[in-house]
């Protein structure tokens, strides 16, 4: 079965590029990243931009109202994911309890619906 | 066949609560469909009140039940794949029709209820829906039986149920003892949802209800299981003895009419010895094991007071040790809050309040009415009156359960001395 991984954190815990901590954490990124290629189960994964970048999208009565920020305002917001196959959640929660965000964010992990 | 068959009713209804989760968790080994085994179990259950009074009650009821239930199931899934054919259900299905005739009615079946107590209770479902999946599928209780003890309707339960069952689906969450790494937090959620099911009974102390009494022995009935399943686990041992312990106060807890009886008051000749012996025999077992966890500290709590002939013969200062010792395991307002009462009866009221005054404690239990009970009882006992007057107004304030406000109505009334 197909888990998406929502990587979510709050933008002031994040590690500043050029830090050690920054460092840190890309490698665990890169690390990650190849265990999950090596095992065979990454369908897709990648980091978003800063949230001020987000547009929120809605249609209501026909027309749609497009809007500067994110669909809803708060501290943590979604940073990245992956889209991994795993064999049922025990495994997915135990992948995404290795992602290096979970450290200090949190990890939404949803089934892909089977289309 | 070795029973009349007029004794082929009691027969079922005792075989669906002692078998069920036995027979269920078998049928989850084989179809990993909670929805689909319990309907096929259901099904087997109707088969067997029509065929047992007739035919008399099978040798091994239990084989029986679970070779029907299986047919149904098999039925149920080839029905199925005719609609949509879901590719995990028909490779089940294959792999079924492929399988030797394994249909012998004395096969040996595997007890397969520790995946079923993980499953019910993994973390990844919502409280609420845990204690009752547990409650239906490994005690086998019915759906209208939980709906009473959680004072619910059973349309809300049905619904609640159904929706566990769902998600359970939805996420994939797996039929499986869990590892190594999730090991400690998983069992602590199984012991969590036990202990849960336990208090939601022993906090009915009105005798009134006793689909929620029957909840503390079904809590009891469970851990015991999950003993036998884990003989090694301490803090399920633990859990075992700090339920036994409290439940063997229960004759005591309740007075005449009802009302409140608190530990200070109660009559401990009512208490039940057998369990209370049981309980100590279970704990020594686990401290034994030299993996002190916080269910057998708060039994061994439990058994200091069970030890003491009287309230005033309680050895306070053994209490204070072992709330100190869970208190660092497990640090929270409340357990500091228990550990101040206790601490109050060694070293005086004065020394407990000053505790209570401490702010962190204060902020974090503005709103727990215990700790206004707590303040309000030390104040008495040291004699300031007025005070102990107001805290116990909040205290009043902040009670929803009828029989406990009475209770400290009551305590307030006769603050100046019996009335």
């Amino acid at each position: 079965m197909k888990y998406m991984f929502l990587i979510y954190s709050a933008e002031q815990d994040e590690p500043a590029p050029g830090t050690a901590e920054f460092e840190e954490l890309m490698k665990g990124y890169y690390a990650f990243t190849e265990e999950v290629r090596a095992a065979g189960i990454f369908r897709e994964g990648a980091p978003l931009e800063k949230v001020e970048t987000a547009t929120t999208v809605r249609v209501r009565g026909g027309s749609a109202s497009v809007v500067d920020g994110p669909f809803a305002e708060t501290k943590e917001v979604l940073g990245g994911y992956y889209i991994l196959e795993c064999k049922d959640l025990d495994e997915a929660t135990a992948y995404a309890a290795k992602i290096p965000t979970a450290a200090y964010g949190s990890i939404e992990v949803r089934p892909v619906m089977d289309m | 066949m070795d029973l009349v068959p007029q004794n082929a009713q009691s027969v079922i209804t005792r075989l669906v609560r002692e078998e069920w989760g036995r027979v269920l968790s078998a049928l989850m080994s084989f179809c990993r469909d909670l929805d689909l085994a319990e309907d096929a179990l259901q099904e087997a259950l109707l088969a067997a009140l029509k065929s047992w009074p007739v035919d008399g009650v099978p040798k091994v009821p239990r084989a029986w039940l679970l070779v029907t239930a299986k047919r149904r199931a098999i039925d149920r899934m080839r029905r199925n794949t005719n609609f949509d054919r879901k590719r995990s259900e028909y490779e089940v299905l294959q792999s079924l029709s492929g399988a030797p005739d394994t249909e012998e009615a004395d096969q040996p079946i595997p007890d397969e209820r520790l995946k079923l107590v993980f499953i019910c209770c993994h973390p990844a479902l919502p409280e609420e829906a845990r204690i009752a999946l547990t409650l239906r599928t490994v005690c086998g209780l019915t759906t209208g039986e939980i709906a009473r003890a959680f004072l619910a309707s059973e349309p809300t339960m049905a619904q609640r149920l159904v929706r566990a069952k769902r998600k359970i689906k939805a996420k994939n969450i797996p039929f499986q003892i869990p590892d190594e790494t999730s090991w400690p937090e998983r069992l602590q959620a199984v012991l969590a949802v036990i202990y849960l099911i336990f208090n939601e009974g022993y906090v009915a102390t009105s005798g009134t209800n006793l689909f929620r009494e029957e909840l503390c022995a079904e809590a009891i009935r469970l851990c015991a299981l999950l003993k036998s399943l884990l003989p090694d686990e301490p803090e399920v041992q633990g859990l075992l003895a700090l339920m036994l312990f409290s439940d063997a106060r229960r004759p005591a807890r309740a007075g005449a009419e009802g009302e409140l009886v608190t530990l200070e008051r109660q009559d401990r000749s009512l208490w039940e010895r057998a369990k209370i012996k049981q309980g100590r025999t279970l704990l020594m077992g686990a401290l034994v094991k030299g993996n002190v966890g916080p269910y057998q500290l708060q039994a061994a709590i439990n058994a200091v007071h069970s030890e003491a002939a009287t309230f005033q013969a309680t050895d306070w200062e053994e209490i204070c040790l072992l709330y100190e010792r869970l208190h660092r395991l497990q640090p929270s307002p409340i357990i500091a809050l228990n550990a101040n009462v206790a601490l109050s009866f060694v070293e005086g009221p004065a020394h407990g309040l000053a505790a209570l005054e401490a702010p962190e404690l204060k902020t974090a239990l503005e709103r727990y009415q215990p700790y206004h009970v707590a303040r309000a009882d030390m104040l008495a006992r040291s004699g300031d009156l007025a005070l102990a007057d107001e805290a116990y107004q909040t205290a009043i304030a902040l009670t929803e359960n009828e029989r406990e406000r009475a209770h400290l109505e009551h305590r307030r009334a006769t603050l100046n001395g019996p009335v």
